[in-house]
C-alpha cells in the first residue's frame, strides 16, 4: 500500500514506457473503431438512398461509443504527459478546431438528415456527413503525423501524404465493417471497394516510408531498423490477407485484416516516436511524465476500467451484430 | 512572459498575422476566456439536460416495466429521444472544451495538469464510456433486450451522467479552493504537484457545488416537463399521459427548489469563508463594512447596469443580512472590492447573474407550491394561469443554472486557480490575437446553429407529439381496448 501511493516511486519502473503504451494504444483503437465510421461514411456517398439507411442503421448504435476513445486519447495523453497535451495542442491551434468541427460535421449530419422529409434537407446533411468523414481521418491523420515528426506547423508535405493514407485506410475499416452488416448489392460493391482501397493504402504506406526516408534525415535509422521492416512486413502480409478476403467475402476475416493494418500503422507510429513523445517540444518520455502520486494513482484507476471498456464494447458489438434490417434504425 | 517550454508555430502564426489586424481585436486572453465561457454557456444546457433527465427516464422506464402502462412507454419514448438528441449535443459541444484546456490554457494545463489530468481521464474512463454504450442499448436495443435489462441501462446512463458530473465538479471545485498540492517550479514553470488525491477531490467546495449542481439540472428538467407537460394538457386536459408528467413534475419541482433555496444560502456562507472577493462582488459591495442584503436592486442609470455599487442603486434591502449571512453575526466587517489586492472580477455579471439566478429560484418555488397546491385540493388540469406561467417558464430553470455558473466561474476572476495561478498567467502563451479571436468566432457561429437546431429538432418532437394528441391515440392505456382510438 505504501508503494502503491509513494509520492517517490513508480508502481512498476517501468510505468512511463507503458503509459506511453497506453497512449499509442488509445489512439490505435480509436483509428480502428472510428475508422469503420469514417470509411463508412465515405463509401455512403456512393450508395442509394435505401442502402444509407441501412448504413446508417449499422453505424448508429456504435459510433457515439467508438468517439469516446478519442476523448480518453486526450485524456490520457493528459493525466501522463500534461506538458505534451499543452504543448501539442496549443502549437496546433487551429488544426485541433478544424478536427473538431470536422467531426461536428460528421456527426451531426448523420443525426439530422432523418428530422425533415425534405429532399434538399437531407441531401444537405448527407453532404455534411460525407465531407466530415473524409476530412476528419485526414485532418487527424495530419495532427498525428506533425507530432511525430516533430513539425511546428501542418503545413508540410509529411503530414499531408500521411493525412491520404489514413483517409484511405479508414475506407479499407469501413468496407470490412460494412461487409459484416450488410448483404446484396451493397455488400458486393464493397467487396470491391475493400480490395481497391487496400491495394491503394500499401502504396500510400510506401510512399509514407520514401516521404519520410527522404524528408526527415533523423528518422533515417529508426526507418531502416527491425522495427520498421517488420511493420511494412506485417502490413503487406494484413494488405494481402484483406484483398483475398475481400475477394472470397469473408468479411470477418476482412474486419482482423483491417484491423492488422491499423495496429500496424499505429506501432509505426509509437516506433518513430519513441522515446520522445513531443519531438518538437524536445521532450522525452522522462521529461514529460507526470510525477509519481498521480501516475500511480491513475495506473490502478486504469487496471481496474480498461478491461471493463473493453468488456463494454464486445457487449455492445456483439448486441448489434450480424446483418443489418433497414428498419431496425 | 509567462515562463515555458511551450513552443509556438511559426507558419501558421505568420500566415495569420498577415490578416491579423483584421481578427486581433481582442487579447489572447480575452478571446480564450470569452471561447471558454460561450461554450459553457451552451454546454451546460446540453449536460444539465443529461444529469436531469436520466432520473426521470428511470423512473419512466421503471414504472414502464412494473406497472406494463402505455402512458410510461409513450413519456420514456419522448423523453428518451430528446435525452438522445441533448446527448449528441452535449458530447459535439463539451469535447472541444476538454481540448481547450491544451488550445487555450495551456500554461494553466502544465502547471495544474497533475492535479486535474487523472479526474478527467476517470471521467472518460469510468462515466462517459459507461454513457455512450448503454444509450446505444437505450436508443436501438429495447427490441434486442429484455425489459429488465431495458430498465437496466437506463440505470447505467444515468449512472454514467451523474459520474461524469462529478469528475468535472472534482476539477472545477479544486480550482475554487485548491487544496492537496504543492507548487514547485520546473524549468522555471510553477507545477502544482499532487500531495494528497483525498484532499484535493473532497476539497472544501466540492459537496457544496455537487450538490448545488445537480439540484439545479434536475429542476431545469422538471421546469422543462412541467413545461412541455402543461402544453399537452392545456391542448388536452384529459391526455393521462401528460397529466402524470404535469403531477409528477409540480411535486418534484416544490421539493428541489425549496431544497435548493436552503441549501444556496448556506453555500452562499461558504463561498464568503473561502471567496469573500467573490461574496463582495455578488453583493456589489465596494467599501468595507457591515453589508445589507439587496433582495431586489433597480438600476436608477444606465451606468448602474454595467457598473453596479451597492450603494448607488435603487434597492430593497435586509440591512445587516449580508454580513449575518457570512459570518453569523449582523455587525461583521464585510471586506469590500477596494480593498482586495488583485483586481476584482468583472463586477457587473457577478451581480446581475446572481440577482437573476436568486430571483427565479424564487418564482420556481412559487410555481412549485402554486402547482402542488393545485394538485392537491385538485383542478390542476384547470388552471389555465398555471398551465400557461408553466409553459413559459419552462427554459428558465437553464437561464437560472447558466446564471449561477457566471457568478461561480466569473466571480472567480482574475484567478483561474484561486490564489496559485491567474488566468492572465494559464493562457497559452504563443497563443496569438488572431487565431484566438478567428477559433472564438468559428465558435459563436457554430455553437449558435447548432442550439437552433436543437431547438428545431426539440419543436418537432413536439408536433409529433400533438400530432399523436390530435388522432387521439393518447387513452391506450386500457389493455382490455387495444387499438381502440378513444375520444378526446
Amino acid at each position: 500500500m505504501t508503494r502503491l501511493l509513494s509520492d517517490s516511486a513508480y508502481l512498476l519502473e517501468s510505468l512511463p514506457e507503458i503509459w506511453f503504451g497506453l497512449v499509442v494504444v488509445a489512439l490505435g483503437v480509436y483509428l480502428l473503431l472510428d475508422g469503420f465510421d469514417f470509411g463508412l461514411g465515405i463509401l455512403y456517398a456512393e450508395a442509394t438512398e435505401s442502402e444509407r439507411q441501412t448504413m446508417l442503421a449499422a453505424f448508429g448504435p456504435v459510433w457515439k461509443a467508438n468517439e469516446v476513445w478519442l476523448v480518453l486519447f486526450g485524456t490520457v495523453l493528459f493525466a501522463g504527459f500534461p506538458a505534451v497535451y499543452a504543448n501539442l495542442l496549443s502549437r496546433h491551434y487551429l488544426l485541433v478546431f478544424a478536427i473538431l468541427f470536422a467531426l461536428a460535421l460528421r456527426g451531426l449530419g448523420s443525426k439530422l438528415r432523418e428530422e425533415r422529409d425534405d429532399e434538399e434537407w437531407v441531401r444537405f446533411w448527407d453532404a455534411c456527413f460525407v465531407v466530415g468523414s473524409i476530412t476528419s481521418p485526414f485532418l487527424l491523420g495530419v495532427f498525428v503525423a506533425s507530432w511525430v515528426l516533430g513539425e511546428p506547423s501542418a503545413l508540410a508535405v509529411g503530414p499531408f501524404v500521411v493525412g491520404l493514407t489514413i483517409v484511405v485506410l479508414t475506407v479499407v475499416l469501413g468496407a470490412a465493417f460494412l461487409g459484416v452488416k450488410t448483404d446484396g448489392e451493397l455488400r458486393a460493391r464493397v467487396s470491391r471497394r475493400g480490395q481497391l482501397a487496400t491495394a491503394t493504402y500499401l502504396g500510400l504506406f510506401v510512399l509514407t516510408a520514401v516521404v519520410l526516408y527522404g524528408r526527415y534525415p533523423e528518422l533515417q535509422s529508426t526507418l531502416l531498423s527491425g522495427s520498421t521492416v517488420a511493420v511494412v512486413a506485417a502490413s503487406v502480409a494484413f494488405g494481402a490477407g484483406s484483398i483475398v478476403s475481400f475477394s472470397r467475402a469473408w468479411f470477418r476475416t476482412a474486419v482482423v485484416a483491417a484491423a492488422g493494418l491499423a495496429a500496424a500503422f499505429v506501432v509505426f507510429v509509437g516506433t518513430l516516436l519513441y522515446p520522445w513523445v513531443d519531438p518538437a517540444a524536445t521532450l522525452t518520455i522522462t521529461d514529460a511524465i507526470v510525477s509519481p502520486l498521480p501516475l500511480n494513482m491513475t495506473s490502478i484507476v486504469a487496471a481496474i476500467f480498461m478491461p471493463v471498456i473493453v468488456g463494454y464494447f464486445v457487449f455492445l458489438y456483439s448486441l448489434f451484430s450480424g446483418p443489418t434490417p433497414a428498419t431496425s434504425y | 512572459m509567462y515562463p515555458s517550454r511551450i513552443t509556438t508555430d511559426p507558419t501558421l502564426t505568420t500566415a495569420l498575422l498577415e490578416v491579423g489586424p483584421w481578427l486581433s481585436f481582442l487579447s489572447p486572453e480575452l478571446a480564450s476566456r470569452a471561447q471558454f465561457g460561450w461554450a459553457i454557456t451552451i454546454h451546460i444546457v446540453f449536460a444539465a439536460l443529461s444529469v436531469g433527465l436520466a432520473p426521470f427516464l428511470v423512473y419512466f422506464t421503471v414504472q414502464e416495466v412494473r406497472t406494463g402502462k402505455e402512458r410510461y412507454a409513450r413519456l420514456r419514448k419522448f423523453w428518451t429521444k430528446l435525452f438522445a438528441i441533448g446527448f449528441i449535443m452535449g458530447t459535439v459541444t463539451g469535447i472541444p472544451m476538454g481540448f481547450m484546456f491544451g488550445t487555450n490554457f495551456a500554461a494553466f494545463s502544465e502547471t495544474a495538469g497533475e492535479l486535474i489530468g487523472g479526474p478527467l481521464s476517470f471521467e472518460a474512463k469510468m462515466a462517459f464510456m459507461l454513457e455512450a454504450v448503454f444509450l446505444g442499448v437505450l436508443l436501438f436495443g429495447r427490441e434486442r433486450v429484455s425489459d429488465r435489462f431495458y430498465a437496466f441501462s437506463s440505470v447505467m446512463v444515468a449512472l454514467g451522467a451523474w459520474l461524469s458530473a462529478f469528475w468535472i465538479l472534482v476539477v472545477n471545485s479544486w480550482m475554487q479552493t485548491p487544496r492537496g498540492h504543492e507548487v514547485v517550479m520546473e524549468n522555471g514553470v510553477p507545477i502544482a504537484q499532487l500531495v494528497d488525491p483525498v484532499a484535493a477531490f473532497f476539497n472544501p467546495r466540492f459537496p457544496w457545488m455537487y450538490v448545488h449542481m445537480q439540484n439545479a439540472a434536475i429542476i431545469s428538467v422538471t421546469l422543462l416537463i412541467a413545461g412541455v407537460a402543461a402544453y399537452f394538457v392545456w391542448k388536452n386536459r384529459d391526455s393521462e399521459v401528460w397529466n402524470t408528467a404535469l403531477r409528477v413534475a409540480v411535486v418534484v419541482l416544490l421539493l428541489t427548489s425549496a431544497f435548493q433555496a436552503i441549501h444556496g444560502d448556506m453555500y452562499g456562507r461558504h463561498v464568503a469563508e473561502t471567496q469573500p472577493q467573490k461574496f463582495a462582488a455578488m453583493e456589489a459591495h465596494y467599501e468595507t463594512g457591515s453589508a445589507d442584503l439587496h433582495i431586489v436592486a433597480i438600476p436608477t442609470e444606465l451606468d448602474a447596469i454595467t457598473d453596479p455599487r451597492a450603494d448607488n442603486l435603487y434597492t430593497i434591502s435586509i440591512p445587516y443580512l449580508a454580513s449575518f449571512l457570512a459570518e453569523g453575526d449582523p455587525t461583521a466587517e464585510i471586506t469590500g472590492l477596494n480593498d482586495f489586492e488583485y483586481e476584482s472580477p468583472p463586477v457587473a455579471w457577478v451581480f446581475w447573474s446572481f440577482r437573476i439566478m436568486v430571483g427565479l429560484g424564487f418564482w420556481f418555488i412559487a410555481l412549485g407550491a402554486w402547482g402542488t397546491y393545485r394538485l392537491w385540493r385538485g383542478g390542476l388540469a384547470d388552471d389555465e394561469r398555471l398551465l400557461k406561467a408553466l409553459m413559459v417558464s419552462a427554459p428558465l430553470g437553464f437561464v437560472a443554472l447558466i446564471t449561477g455558473w457566471y457568478v461561480a466561474e466569473i466571480g472567480r476572476q482574475p484567478w483561474i486557480i484561486q490564489d496559485v495561478l491567474t488566468t492572465a498567467e494559464g493562457v497559452s502563451p504563443a497563443l496569438s490575437s488572431s487565431e484566438a479571436t478567428l477559433t472564438l468566432i468559428a465558435f459563436v457561429i457554430g455553437y449558435l446553429l447548432l442550439f437552433g437546431v436543437f431547438l428545431y429538432v426539440f419543436k418537432r418532437l413536439l408536433d409529433e407529439e400533438a400530432k399523436r394528441h390530435e388522432v387521439g391515440i393518447d387513452e391506450d392505456d386500457r389493455p382490455d381496448a387495444p387499438g381502440v382510438i378513444a375520444d378526446d
